[in-house]
This record gives structure tokens, C-alpha cells and sequence, in this order.
């Protein structure tokens, strides 16, 4: 009977709660803004947080890189012509590519009495690979930066354009978008790119010309959304001007959708720079890319496979960190998902 | 629905006449002559070269007779070709990236569906996030990147097929491969996300409580609704495959459009690359109205614009 006694509930346990009409306004903790929200949930994403680590440490190594080898990316000797990448550290791990072996399992470093380390080795010209892989990521990241940046501002400009004057604006506007975007983007490119002389402009230029349309509808699909919520006409009605309202009220509120829009169109540009320097279109050697090393290794590819490995899988580590790191994002900031 | 069509179309008609004045006006302003051992021919043959060809001609009468003999279904004749028909080379080379193109999106199709409805069905599973894996890799890993990987390690290393070159069955495994696997990828996820959609729907729940089997809710209710979207994708990515085409006819050495596309910009042969244009850009515009309009026919809870409601 007592043990029963002690699980019993009893009237004195409980106290009448009290109702206070002053407390009832009161929030309990810290409020939390969109953005702090979102970085919170971002953080949570473990995947994404390792791919924005691998994009930092690939952009660091960008930067850093060339620097490391005493080799300049346009270095010739013809000594070390074809030499497998040799880290003598790393030199005993027999599925690692570091051994200073080719193809034929043959020492080339103690053949040719080569005391120096290339880590990534060289091409047939002697160039050493490590600077011109890095150097080459540095400008496939330098390009697709730009060619968002550009992306972004004819974008947001043109959308936000077309959906805050609305009517005849809007109309004509949307008229011309549907026909550049029934255009073929390879097929402005490549136009573009044998009209122009083949180089980073003209790359930056023709990505930038045919990406900017996806951001236009997204930034107008916003804005007209936006155009007719009430704190809107509020601002309209305490006569705030066009200027005022785009920049203190369009753009942070359209904000999320283009940091995320634009993480996607990196990879987008970093793709497309690599794809034409393959066919040829892009950046002319000596210079590098990404593609242009991939384009280069790939002519090596039945003898020296070495020389397309590294390019290859710096940018497959890319384009997929970006993809994860982009979902990522979306999914921590986009409003649609949030309930 | 007449109306929505009607517009369409005439979208088509003045989208078509910008690309052709878009790529006519370009090659014009292409450096060089179209011609093979230019320095050695002198400047009175390459005048009696341009009155034959036409290319002595004030530009607008250049471009009116192009637009002119284009409606008569003539692209003029390649210069590098010894004056065969751009068509008649496109006619050739057509069928054989059509092949490479369509037996890509079959194994975008099946293995897409099959990885995406696991993946939606056993969702938080190994299984998910397997598919997921690859289907991230897929989406991210560009598909020249990918051909080479493979042209290295399946033919060049160990042998088991054919480097390069179009000839039995045998050598369509890797170029397809490379090819279709973007698109496996693009599906998996759509249809992971599509089956995740309409798993959490009423009428799953009602089709579950009125006894209906496990495979019948799957394949009757679930997947042939989460079809709805992918047939939007399909349009967008018949597109991409027409840019991988490209890549892939180059490092496999196939005989296609895409190789001959490539060949055609190093040797500025204008009919040429602008026939090519306009076959890609006319398959691009049909594919997309194509597609719209099914979305239209499919999923009858959406109502084109200007149509009945």
C-alpha cells in the first residue's frame, strides 16, 4: 500500500496557475531573424558544411598553389617531359598515384637523376603540373565568379525592371526574354565566341549573356509577388519613391532566392568555361584552365593518364561541392520549404 | 487551347528568324575566307570564288537569298566538302547522333526512374541516400570528365571494349554510358522528390485504407502520378544531351553531327555551321513546345495560359 500511495497524485501537488494579462505579450527567448534561422539550419547540414570546407580549401589552393612550386606555369624542360607526379611521402602507398612510376612501372625520376619532387608531375613540354592545375582553377574560378556576378546584376536588373513597372513595360520585356530564351545557349556561345577572339572575355561575356535569363524570371516571379503585399503600399502611401522601395524592400526580400540562384550558376560557369576550352573554343594554351588542362591531358590520356586525372577530379570535387553546398542553401533559405 | 498553340507557334516562327539572322550576321563577321589554301589563292581567284558562291553580294541581298532558299528546305553547300549539300551531310550524320542521343535517354529513363522510386520509397534508407550519392555525382561530374575516366580505365587499360568509333553494339556501351548518366542523375532526384510528393497524399492514404495492395499503391496510385514531372525535365535535358552530344562524338571519335559541328568552326565552312545551327536550334524550339504541351494533355490540372478553365 505505501508503494502504491507514492505513485499517487495528489490535489496539493497541483497549483492553480495564475493569469496575468501583462505577461501574455511576452515572447520567451531571443527572436530569431530569417538569416540567423537559416544559417542555423545551414549549419546543421553536415554535408553541406564539408562541401563549403572542400570549396575553401580548393579556392585557397587556388590562390596559394602557384606559389607553392618554384616552377611558373609556363616553365619548359624538356628534362622533366612527361614526368609522373612523384610525393615522396606519399611514395610507399601503392594505390596512390605519387610514386614517380609510369606506366610501365619504370622509376623516371632515378632514370633521368630528377631530385626534385613534382607532385602533380609535368607535361610534354616539362611544364610542371601543380602550378598549372592550381593557376588553371584559379581562373575557371575567377571566370565563373564574374560571369555570376554579371549573371546577377542583368538579372536582378531586368526582372526587377519588368515586374515593378508592370503593364506595357512588363509586357514588352517578357515578349523579348521568350525569344532569347527560345534561343539555344550553345548556340549564342558559340557564336559568340568565333566571332569574338577566344579568351576570358569573350568566355565571361557569352556565360553571362545566356545566363542571366533564369535569373530574370525568378527575380520577376518575386517582385510581382511582393509588388502587392501590403507593407508595400504602405511605404507607396507614406510616399516613399521607386528608389527607396526597390532597395529597401525588393532586394532584401528577394535576397535568399538569388545568393541561391547564384550558387548555382557557378558551377553552371565553371562548367561551361571547361566545356568549351575542351572543344577548343575557350582559353588558347599556354594559358590554363581547367578545361584546358583536361583538354591537354586528354590528348596524354592512352599514355600518361596522370595528366587529365588531377584537372578531372578538381573540378568534379567542385561542381559537386557547389551542387551540395547549393542544395544546401536552398534548403535552409528558400521560403517555399519552410512551414 | 487553339489560341495558346497559335501564339506559340508564331513565338517559334520570329525566335527562328532572330537565331538565323543571328548566325548569318556572325559568320560574316568571321575573320578569313571559307576557303582551303587561302594563301594560296590570289586575290582575282578569290573574287571569281565569291561571285560563284554568291559572297560578292551587298549582305541584305546575301541574307534574303538564304532565308529565300532556307524555306526551300536548301542550306546551300558546304565549302570544305567539295560543294556536297549541307543538308545531304547533315542527312548523313543525323542518324547516327539521333541513335547516340535516344539510346541515352533510354538509360536516363530506366535507371533515372528506377534509382528515383527506391530512393522515394525507402526514403532515410541506405538505399536514399546511395541513390542520392550517385545522383549528385551524376548531376555534378561533367560528362567529358566522366567519358575519359572510362574510355581510360574500360578500353584503354584493361580492353574490354572498343576505344573509340561507331561500328556494333559493342562500341555504343561507353558513349552511351557517359551520356545517360547526367540524365540518370537529373531524374533520380526529380522522381525521388516527385514519389516523396505523392507518397504524403490523400488519395495514397485512401488507396492504402481501402485494402489495395502494396505494389498496386506503388505502381498504379504513387509512380504514375510523380510521372507528372519528369516529363517537364525531359524537354530541358533532350537539350543538354544535344550539348554533350558534342563532347562525347569528340573524345569517341563518332561520326555524328556534334563532331562535325566542331570540325566545321576550326574550318569557317559558313553553310556549314549555320545549317547545324538551325537544325539544332529547330529541334530545340519543336522539343520545348512538345513538351509544354503534353505537360498540358498529362496533367489535366493545369490549365495553359489563354485556355479553358
Amino acid at each position: 500500500m505505501m508503494a502504491v500511495s507514492k505513485n499517487e497524485i495528489t490535489q496539493d501537488m497541483f497549483q492553480p496557475a495564475v493569469i496575468d494579462k501583462s505577461l501574455q505579450e511576452q515572447v520567451s527567448g531571443p527572436s530569431i531573424g530569417f538569416w540567423s534561422d537559416g544559417f542555423r539550419r545551414l549549419r546543421k547540414n553536415k554535408a553541406a558544411m564539408v562541401s563549403a570546407f572542400i570549396i575553401l580549401l580548393i579556392v585557397i589552393m587556388a590562390l596559394v598553389g602557384p606559389h607553392m612550386s618554384k616552377y611558373g606555369i609556363d616553365d619548359q624542360d624538356l628534362k622533366r617531359s612527361n614526368l609522373p607526379p612523384r610525393i615522396s611521402a606519399l611514395a610507399n602507398i601503392h594505390w596512390l598515384p605519387f610514386d614517380g612510376k609510369n606506366e610501365q612501372g619504370v622509376d623516371v625520376y632515378k632514370e633521368r637523376g630528377i631530385k626534385q619532387d613534382l607532385w602533380f608531375g609535368a607535361d610534354k613540354l616539362g611544364r610542371d603540373l601543380w602550378t598549372r592545375v592550381w593557376k588553371g582553377t584559379q581562373i575557371s574560378l575567377f571566370i565563373a565568379v564574374v560571369a555570376a556576378a554579371a549573371d546577377l546584376i542583368i538579372g536582378v536588373a531586368y526582372g526587377g525592371i519588368s515586374a515593378y513597372f508592370g503593364g506595357q513595360v512588363d509586357n514588352i520585356m517578357q515578349r523579348i526574354l521568350e525569344v532569347l530564351n527560345g534561343i539555344p545557349n550553345l548556340v549564342i556561345i558559340i557564336l559568340l565566341i568565333i566571332v569574338m577572339q577566344p579568351g576570358i572575355p569573350a568566355i565571361i561575356l557569352a556565360i553571362a549573356m545566356t545566363g542571366w535569363i533564369g535569373m530574370a524570371r525568378i527575380i520577376r516571379g518575386e517582385v510581382l509577388k511582393l509588388k502587392n503585399l501590403e507593407f508595400v503600399l504602405a511605404a507607396r502611401t507614406l510616399g516613399a519613391s521607386d528608389s527607396r522601395i526597390i532597395s529597401k524592400h525588393m532586394v532584401p526580400n528577394t535576397m535568399s532566392m538569388i545568393i541561391i540562384h547564384t550558387m548555382f550558376s557557378v558551377p553552371g560557369a565553371i562548367f561551361f568555361e571547361a566545356f568549351l576550352s575542351f572543344i577548343g573554343l575557350g582559353l588558347q594554351p599556354p594559358k590554363a584552365s581547367l578545361g584546358v588542362l583536361i583538354n591537354e591531358g586528354y590528348k596524354m590520356l592512352s599514355l600518361h593518364p596522370y595528366q587529365a586525372l588531377f584537372p578531372g577530379v578538381i573540378i568534379s570535387l567542385l561542381l559537386i561541392c557547389f551542387n551540395i553546398f547549393g542544395d544546401g542553401l536552398r534548403d535552409a533559405f528558400d521560403p517555399k520549404l519552410r512551414q | 487551347m487553339g489560341r495558346y498553340i497559335v501564339q506559340r507557334i508564331i513565338y517559334m516562327i520570329v525566335t527562328m528568324f532572330v537565331i538565323v539572322a543571328l548566325t548569318f550576321f556572325s559568320m560574316k563577321l568571321l575573320p578569313g575566307t571559307p576557303y582551303k589554301n587561302q594563301e594560296k589563292l590570289s586575290p582575282e581567284m578569290i573574287e571569281l570564288l565569291n561571285h560563284k558562291y554568291g559572297l560578292d553580294k551587298p549582305l541584305p541581298v546575301q541574307f534574303v537569298k538564304y532565308v529565300g532558299d532556307l524555306l526551300k528546305g536548301d542550306l546551300g553547300v558546304s565549302f570544305q566538302f567539295d560543294g556536297r549539300p549541307v543538308t545531304e551531310i547533315i542527312g548523313e550524320r543525323l542518324p547516327v547522333s539521333a541513335d547516340l542521343g535516344f539510346e541515352a535517354m533510354v538509360i536516363g529513363l530506366v535507371f533515372g526512374l528506377l534509382l528515383g522510386i527506391i530512393a522515394g520509397l525507402r526514403r532515410n534508407t541506405v538505399w536514399d541516400y546511395g541513390s542520392m550519392i550517385v545522383a549528385v555525382i551524376g548531376v555534378s561530374v561533367p560528362s567529358f570528365v566522366l567519358a575519359q575516366l572510362m574510355q581510360y580505365y574500360f578500353a584503354v587499360k584493361h580492353h574490354w571494349l572498343p576505344v573509340a568509333y561507331w561500328e556494333g553494339p559493342a562500341y555504343h556501351i561507353l558513349p552511351d554510358i557517359a551520356l545517360g548518366f547526367g540524365p540518370v542523375a537529373t531524374i533520380a532526384r526529380y522522381m525521388r522528390t516527385a514519389m516523396v510528393d505523392t507518397l504524403n497524399q490523400d488519395y495514397i492514404e485512401m488507396a492504402r485504407a481501402k485494402g489495395l495492395s502494396r505494389p498496386a499503391v506503388t505502381f498504379k496510385h504513387a509512380v504514375r502520378n510523380s510521372l507528372i514531372p519528369i516529363v517537364t525535365i525531359v524537354g530541358p535535358m533532350a537539350v543538354n544531351l544535344m550539348t554533350g552530344v558534342l563532347v562525347i562524338e569528340n573524345i569517341f571519335a563518332i561520326p555524328g553531327i556534334g563532331d562535325q559541328f566542331v570540325t566545321s568552326v576550326y574550318t569557317n565552312d559558313y553553310p556549314m555551321i549555320m545549317g547545324t545551327t538551325i537544325m539544332y536550334s529547330v529541334a530545340f524550339i519543336v522539343v520545348v513546345f512538345i513538351v509544354d504541351l503534353l505537360y498540358g494533355v498529362i496533367d489535366p490540372r493545369i490549365r495553359l495560359a489563354g485556355g479553358e478553365s
